[in-house]
């Protein structure tokens, strides 16, 4: 009996959710995104906002090869073995053309190496893994965003003009913290002879003691501090910081601190002064992001963000790269793609040829409170090109495909 | 390390006691009287944190205004809970053991989307409170003011709860009812309002645990499952029911967290080890340690069988010719899915993801269903036979096909070690510690990144050549996973699966007729590890790799929701369950940005139609129909 049922429950699964989409219709391009969109959804809604934009644009000015282009973009639960199989759903039934997407590592990592596999362009968004573009690069990924490395090193000019002999270290405990902090530990220590790291706080991702971890710091006496928590651990970890003393006369450096996401939470609470990588929206005075700027908040009535950015960005640069190829076949796209120049709000960008990384900056400078919120000051911004490491340790460090 | 700068270690390791002591007490208090495993706990904590964040940015600019935003915001969350046992909890009471997990599972899904749609997806970083805003010196160190009072305030609730529960007649009753339940409701107690107004207390208790948070932590919607874990671990640890176990267990837990983030780096045998990474499996090696040690946690009493367990659990029966033609004709349909790939592209990926599951829910439900023991850390056999496969094929260069064979291995290893301490245990203990080997496992996959690639997990994996097709991967699951099924189905009517049964029903009179209880449940548990490693070396090979989220506490519960939903007194309903979830999964996620409500209301509702698991309640219902059995005397019976 039960087990009519279950025929006939298979029956309407297969009938309802199977079938190959009904939108036949030749006359877009498909393009599939995958995404975190319910875990990180603080991070990733104005990042869908920001591509959203960007495709209105493309198309209301006609589309790219004369067609226009249709994102479907599907969530991936913050997990790789969903990202797979989201990319394949992408892949058999929508038959899209290429994918982006991604915000963590992993599953950044597991579309990387899925790009590869079914030989599909892969433009990664988000995510900030070196890996994607060195150990695990390979010739069908491209990535967007600086990575952790030049994210650490646009930093290290500022650390090294201070001088301070004793830092101290804490971190989210998965990949992003501990490379970060290798990266950081490494330039630093060549950039100047000496320099001693007298304690290490490795905390669990969004689970940080931060009264424990503060004190433990504080008893280590370090004359600066180089942070990589983020979030809800970062709240945490300033407040008890600030309620103890932590901060009083020590120099802080912070990785995207300033980005809004993890800056505005903050509020009255924001740390001043601390050297960080952001995104000053409010004070950026160029042509192309003031067109930007004034675009998204008439349409969404709100201040964009550093995801906003990233979102807007992949999806010129996927018009860029269609129009560039001339077609959607993969060998056009790869050609295409090395080498690729376009406008974005930030500038001028360009998709390197030695690792498939784009030269797409950030700016680097300190915060500070500003009407009881906290903002970005005496802030420049750093060209990714400027920020990465010789072309023979890249090459050293990718795989030959 | 100094000692002064010890001391205030310690102190920092109080005031993380008392956040834990006042969530893990209402936990607590909850099981102990109606015995279920409220996995909603977190999400009511979590909303107590941002119902709080709410009303003190409101009202809570006085000192005075302050603590009464607390207060109504706790008084708040109770409401909400007892409003959710009368309506939803209460109609599944009857329900055989952990069919209430179910319910609570789906509060979970829906309470996160509640809040999401409420507050919004940003961090809300509430004020701080007033007149506690500073800090005062503590040997020659900033203590904040806040912190002070939170140490405080956890030896008061427990005096205040143990006051209730020794000196009210409420209390009585609770202490009764928590020994036996029965009994209280037979000597004319009104069991239902008992429950309701535990079940508010125990909520008022972690929204009290969130609002005090308000001014410490940012409200964010990750809440609910961190908090949700070490809940558990404290309860576990403490003793279930016992709410000064619950106080001393907090207490051991915070302080050894706060004593490895103090020793910071240390040196053993020449290696740098930072202890600051211990934090994250601390609780769940302590609760293994304490779950070997004293089986009762620190201050528990061996748990009373509740007496309507298993009562209602018939011998199984072979199947009936019909039902094996119309599982062969399933299995023909299956065979034929790829010949309609044009039509439908999809169909074969989503069908390995489904052969997949149903193999995990079917090894779990061979240990938890004829086994009898509630494994709630199963995502383990299959982590370690991914983990070993994947190891297996990226490092030591072995082919697919001898990966998949000896990658399950490493599965029957854990099990061995895990399964030898677990069959000493019973009930809910024994559930939690195979809860904690299944973290301690995610634990080290996540932080060993030479061996396993730490959070990024391994990739790069992928089948030989001739499988590489999405077909010859297709068919190789579909096989895997009607052998494993076979396999199961056959060791269960063999005379090992009758002893395992045996075992279940009556541990004592199987020994008397010479089983050997607690090897015999070893060996199942053995059998079961092997069959999960098995799906977590086909699921390696079919996404390409493996990471931690893929082996972590969301699939032990995923599996627990499969074969509950399909129903665990049936060996057909792992199948169903299996099935029916990871489609639910898959395909309300493209529909609605709320599909975690969307997916717990459906959950909800099949619990409430279903109170035996979908498979079950239908075959009750068919025999109903065969005997034409008046509905009336089923009723009679069952509640006896």
């Amino acid at each position: 009996m039960s087990k009519v049922l279950y025929k006939l429950l298979i029956g309407g699964v297969l009938a309802s959710s199977f079938v190959a989409s009904a939108s036949w219709a030749a006359d877009t391009i498909k393009i599939g995104e995958v995404n975190s969109y319910k875990a990180m959804s603080a991070f990733l809604g104005p990042y869908k906002k920001g591509w959203e934009m960007g495709l209105d644009e493309i198309n209301s000015q006609g589309g790219v090869l004369g067609k226009n282009l249709e994102v479907i973009y599907r969530d991936d639960n913050a997990n790789p073995g969903d990202a797979i199989r989201v990319a394949e759903e992408l892949r058999t039934r929508e038959k899209v053309s290429m994918i982006f997407g991604g915000f963590l590592s992993h599953t950044g990592l597991a579309l990387t190496d899925y790009a590869k596999r079914r030989k599909m362009i892969y433009l990664a968004a988000e995510p900030l893994t070196d890996k994607i573009v060195w150990e695990n690069g390979n010739d069908y990924t491209f990535r967007l965003r600086p990575s952790t490395y030049m994210q650490v090193a646009m930093l290290i000019p500022d650390a090294v003009k201070l001088n301070k002999k004793r830092w101290g270290l804490v971190y989210p405990n998965y990949e992003y913290g501990q490379s970060a902090v290798a990266t950081f530990m490494q330039l630093l220590s060549k950039a100047q002879p000496g320099v001693e790291f007298v304690v290490e706080q490795a905390t669990p991702l969004g689970k940080i003691d931060a009264g424990s971890v503060v004190q433990a710091l504080d008893d280590a006496k370090p004359d600066a501090i180089f942070n990589v928590l983020f979030g809800a651990d970062l709240g945490k970890f300033v407040r008890e910081g600030n309620t103890r003393g932590l901060f009083a006369g020590k120099e802080v450096f912070s990785l995207l601190t300033g980005e809004p996401e993890y800056l505005d939470p903050m509020g009255a609470e924001a740390p001043e002064g601390w050297y960080v990588t952001g995104y000053p929206w409010n004070k950026i005075d160029t042509p192309e992001h003031n067109a930007f700027k004034t675009a998204y908040e008439a349409k969404y009535g709100e201040y964009p963000r550093a995801g906003s950015i990233v979102g807007y960005t992949s999806i010129k640069t996927i018009a860029a790269l269609i129009k560039k190829a001339g077609s959607t076949d993969t060998d056009d796209l790869i050609k295409a793609f090395s080498g690729l120049s376009h406008n974005t709000p930030f500038g001028p960008i360009t998709y390197r040829s030695q690792d498939n990384q784009s030269t797409f900056g950030a700016f680097v400078g300190q915060t500070a409170l500003v009407d009881g919120k906290g903002e970005m000051v005496n802030f420049r911004y750093v060209d990714g090109a400027d920020v990465q490491p010789s072309d023979e340790e890249v090459a050293a460090m990718r795989p030959a495909n | 390390m100094t000692l002064s700068g010890l001391l205030v270690q310690l102190l920092n390791g109080l005031v993380d006691a008392s956040s834990l002591f006042l969530v893990a007490s209402g936990l607590s208090l909850i099981f102990g009287v109606t015995r279920i495993m409220n996995f909603a706990h977190g999400s009511f904590y979590m909303l107590g944190v941002y119902v709080a964040y709410t009303f003190v940015s409101h009202m809570g600019e006085s000192v005075g205004g302050f603590w009464v935003a607390i207060i109504l915001s706790s008084l708040m969350v109770a409401l909400l809970g007892a409003l959710i046992e009368i309506v939803i909890l209460r109609r599944v009471y009857r329900a055989p053991e952990l069919f209430q997990l179910l319910a609570t599972f789906s509060l979970v899904l829906i309470l996160q989307d509640l809040a999401l749609f409420i507050w919004g997806p940003e961090d809300l970083f509430g004020p701080r409170a007033p007149g506690l805003t500073g800090s005062i010196e503590i040997l020659g160190r900033n203590f904040p003011q806040y912190n002070l009072v939170m140490i405080v305030i956890g030896p008061a609730v427990l005096g205040i709860l143990w006051l209730l529960l020794n000196k009210t007649r409420w209390g009585v009753l609770i202490r009764a009812a928590t020994q036996d339940r029965e009994m209280v409701s037979t000597l004319g107690v009104n069991q239902a309002w008992l429950f309701t107004s535990v079940f508010a207390l125990g909520c008022f208790l972690a929204g009290l645990g969130g609002a005090l948070q308000e001014p410490r932590i940012p409200a964010n919607l990750a809440l609910d499952l961190e908090s949700i874990g070490t809940a558990f671990v404290v309860v576990v640890v403490g003793g279930m029911g016992s709410i000064p176990g619950a106080f001393l267990a907090a207490l051991l837990i915070a302080e050894v967290k706060a004593l490895c983030i103090a020793l910071g780096t240390i040196h053993i045998f020449g290696i740098d080890f930072p202890m600051s990474k211990m934090t994250l499996v601390a609780e769940f090696l302590i609760m293994a340690i304490i779950l070997v040690i004293r089986p009762w946690g620190l201050l528990g009493k061996p748990q009373a069988t509740a007496r309507n367990d298993h009562s209602a659990e018939p011998p199984l029966r072979p199947s009936l010719p019909i039902f094996k033609w119309c599982t062969a004709a399933l299995v023909l349909a299956l065979v034929l899915v790829p010949v309609f790939e044009e039509t439908f592209p999809y169909a074969q990926i989503i069908l390995v993801e489904i052969f997949i599951a149903v193999l995990f829910a079917a090894s779990l439900h061979f240990v938890m269903g004829p086994g009898g023991m509630h494994s709630f850390g199963h995502a383990a056999y299959f982590g370690l036979g991914a983990y070993g496969a994947a190891i297996l094929v990226v490092t030591w260069k072995l082919p697919m096909e001898l990966a998949l064979i000896a990658g399950p291995l490493l599965a029957v290893l854990g099990a061995l070690v895990f399964g030898w301490f677990s069959v000493r245990l019973s009930g809910v203990y024994l559930a939690m510690l195979t809860f904690a080997f299944a973290q301690i496992v995610w634990s080290i996959v996540y932080q060993w990144d030479d061996v396993t690639g730490g959070s990024n997990g391994i990739f790069g994996v992928w089948p030989s050549d001739w499988l590489s097709s999405t077909t010859a991967l297709y068919y190789l699951t579909l096989s895997i996973m009607l052998a494993g099924i076979l396999i199961l189905r056959r060791i269960l009517f063999a005379p090992f699966g009758l002893a395992i049964r045996a075992a279940r029903d009556s541990s004592l009179r199987a020994d008397a007729i010479g089983v050997d209880v607690k090897r015999v449940q070893w060996v199942a548990f053995v059998v079961a590890g092997l069959f999960g490693g098995i799906a977590g070396a086909v699921y390696v090979f079919s996404k390409g790799g493996i990471s931690p989220e893929a082996i972590g506490v969301g699939r032990s519960i995923d599996g627990l929701v499969m074969v509950l939903l399909g129903g665990v007194q049936t060996l057909f309903g792992p199948i169903v369950g299996a099935s029916i979830f990871t489609w639910l999964h898959d395909s309300v996620a493209r529909e609605t940005d709320y599909w975690k409500a969307v997916l717990g209301m459906i959950i909800l509702l099949i619990v409430l139609i279903f109170p035996a698991g979908i498979v079950g309640t239908l075959s009750h219902l068919w025999q109903w129909i065969k005997h034409h059995r008046p509905l009336q005397t089923k009723k009679v019976e069952a509640s006896k």
